[in-house]
Parts: structure tokens; C-alpha cells; sequence
């Protein structure tokens, strides 16, 4: 296949790309989220220990497994910025941040309401759920150290090692569970064995899961194109735009 | 399906706030980033053809 993956790597042709791919992405978020409530809410049953207050994991645990991936995609992006020094993969870092950050809110605030009625607390400084919290001040920090600098390429490398360090925290979020006595249980779905739930309480969030990410997907593409005519306005191809 | 009324549905088994608490907040929250990138998406089409057009930054 002759398909060239570095013509996509700059500005000008990822725009468009980004525009022609949103709208799949988009539909798909929409779709998924209506079979994933469906299933959750109509076809899943009840818990039998936890009664109906389980069904918050149906976007908690989307939430909590986005807001890892999108971290280690997010340090990634911003690690291939620094290293080859394209300004795609920079401008991609910024635009995964918001959804990233957004994603670990999701995840504390959905814990938090299942907590309550299950542990009896809304909270507890253990191990998940306060590495899960420091997610969320790596992802503010890169942010705001981001927007900090005037320079954006300059802005674009002190934002990237921030994120590359903070890489060490996702490993610690995952399997904090078993390195620490944690009052957070393990996890019910793993690659190892066969999952601990009901098949239909499964498929639910396995959906959920599929819809989040397309969602994260779109929002990135649709926020990446913003950064893109803001940093690249200078140039001829945004002009062009302009006249379109 | 489990439910035999509107009202036990909403009702949640009792745990009604803590469900619709959580699903309420998490769809308002991605709402609300829905509108800001469409929003902001927009306005930077706005200012690149404004820039264009005046040749400056504002």
C-alpha cells in the first residue's frame, strides 16, 4: 500500500482530513450512546448486591479508562513534538487536554455518587482514587502551563515534559488496585480471565466504552482544527480559506 | 425490562439521585464541550478571515 501517513502530518492537509473524519465520528458517538443506555438501563438487569445504583458504572468506568488513554495518547503527541519537532503533533497534545481532563472529572464525579451508597463515603484518600485525582491536576497543569507561555512552540516543549513525566502516574492509576490494600475493588474485566459481571451488563459498557471513545475522537478532531487556524494563520493555505 | 412504571424507573430502586446525578452531570458536562468546540472552531474561521483580510492580529 502506498498510502502516505506524512502527508497528513502537517497542517495544511490534516485540516480538512480532521473536517471529512469529525462527522463519522460524531454520529457514531451519538449511536453508540443510545445502544449503550439502551442496554444499561432496559436490558441490563438489576445487581443483585448493589441494587441499581451499579448502573453509574455504565459511564464510570468509560470515563476512568478514557481518562488514562487519552493521557498516555496526549504525552505521546507531545513527546513526538518535542522529539521531531512537528507542530501537528503538538497542536494534537493541546487538543486531547480539555477531553482528557473532562474524562477524569467524569470519572471522580460519577465515583463519587456510586461511592455513597455503595462504600458509604463520597470519598477516600487511596490510592485509585487519589492518583486518579492527580490525573486531573497533571492534565489542568499542562494546560495552564501551556497557556502560560507566549511563545507556542516554546509553550509546546515546557508543556510536553510536564506531560511525559506525568506518564508515571497512569501505571500507578491501573494497578493501584493491587499494589495497595485500596477500598476501591479491582477491576471486574481484564484480558487475563473471564469477566467478573453479567453478559449484558458487559455488552453495556463495552458499548458506553466504544461511545466515549468516539466521542474524545471527535471533540479532539474538532478542537484540533480551531488550534490549527489560530497557529496557522500566517499562512497562505488559511488565507485561501478565508476567501472560500 | 425491569421496570413496571415511569416512576420506578426514575426511582432507581431508591438510589434515583445518585444514578441521574451521575448520568445528568456527565452528559451536561459533554454537552457543554460539544458547544465549546463548535463554538471555538467557528470563531477561529471568524478571526483567520478577519486576519486575512486586514493583515494584522486583531
Amino acid at each position: 500500500m502506498s498510502f502516505n501517513w506524512f502527508r497528513y502530518s502537517s497542517p495544511q492537509t490534516f485540516y480538512p482530513l480532521a473536517g471529512r473524519l469529525a462527522p463519522f465520528f460524531w454520529i457514531a458517538a451519538v449511536a453508540l450512546t443510545i445502544a449503550g443506555l439502551y442496554i444499561g438501563f432496559f436490558v441490563a438487569p438489576t445487581d443483585f448486591q448493589q441494587g441499581d445504583s451499579y448502573r453509574i458504572i455504565f459511564i464510570h468506568v468509560p470515563a476512568a479508562w478514557m481518562s488514562m488513554f487519552i493521557y498516555v495518547v496526549m504525552a505521546g503527541w507531545a513527546a513526538a513534538g518535542l522529539i521531531f519537532n512537528t507542530r501537528l503533533s503538538s497542536m494534537m497534545a493541546n487538543a486531547l487536554a480539555p477531553t482528557g481532563a473532562l474524562m477524569t472529572a467524569i470519572a471522580l464525579w460519577t465515583g463519587a455518587l456510586w461511592g455513597r451508597p455503595t462504600w458509604g463515603t463520597w470519598w477516600v484518600w487511596d490510592a485509585r482514587l487519589t492518583s486518579e485525582l492527580i490525573l486531573l491536576f497533571l492534565y489542568v497543569g499542562f494546560m495552564a502551563l501551556h497557556a502560560s507561555i507566549d511563545d507556542p512552540r516554546r509553550a509546546d516543549k515546557a508543556a510536553a515534559i510536564l506531560a511525559i513525566v506525568g506518564v508515571v502516574n497512569v501505571p500507578i492509576i491501573y494497578f493501584s488496585v493491587k499494589w495497595w490494600n485500596t477500598l476501591h475493588q479491582g477491576s471486574s474485566v481484564s484480558i487475563t480471565r473471564a469477566p467478573s459481571m453479567a453478559s449484558t451488563m458487559l455488552l453495556g459498557m463495552l458499548v458506553m466504552v466504544f461511545a466515549f471513545w468516539a466521542y474524545s475522537i471527535a471533540t479532539a478532531l474538532t478542537r484540533v482544527r480551531g488550534i490549527i487556524l489560530e497557529r496557522e494563520r500566517h499562512a497562505a493555505w488559511v488565507a485561501q480559506l478565508g476567501t472560500e | 425490562m425491569q421496570w413496571g412504571s415511569v416512576g420506578e424507573f426514575i426511582a432507581m430502586g431508591g438510589y434515583g439521585r445518585y444514578v441521574w446525578g451521575a448520568f445528568g452531570v456527565t452528559f451536561a458536562l459533554m454537552a457543554g464541550e460539544v458547544v465549546t468546540v463548535v463554538k471555538a472552531h467557528r470563531a477561529s474561521l471568524r478571526r483567520a478571515r478577519l486576519f486575512t483580510k486586514r493583515g494584522d492580529d486583531r
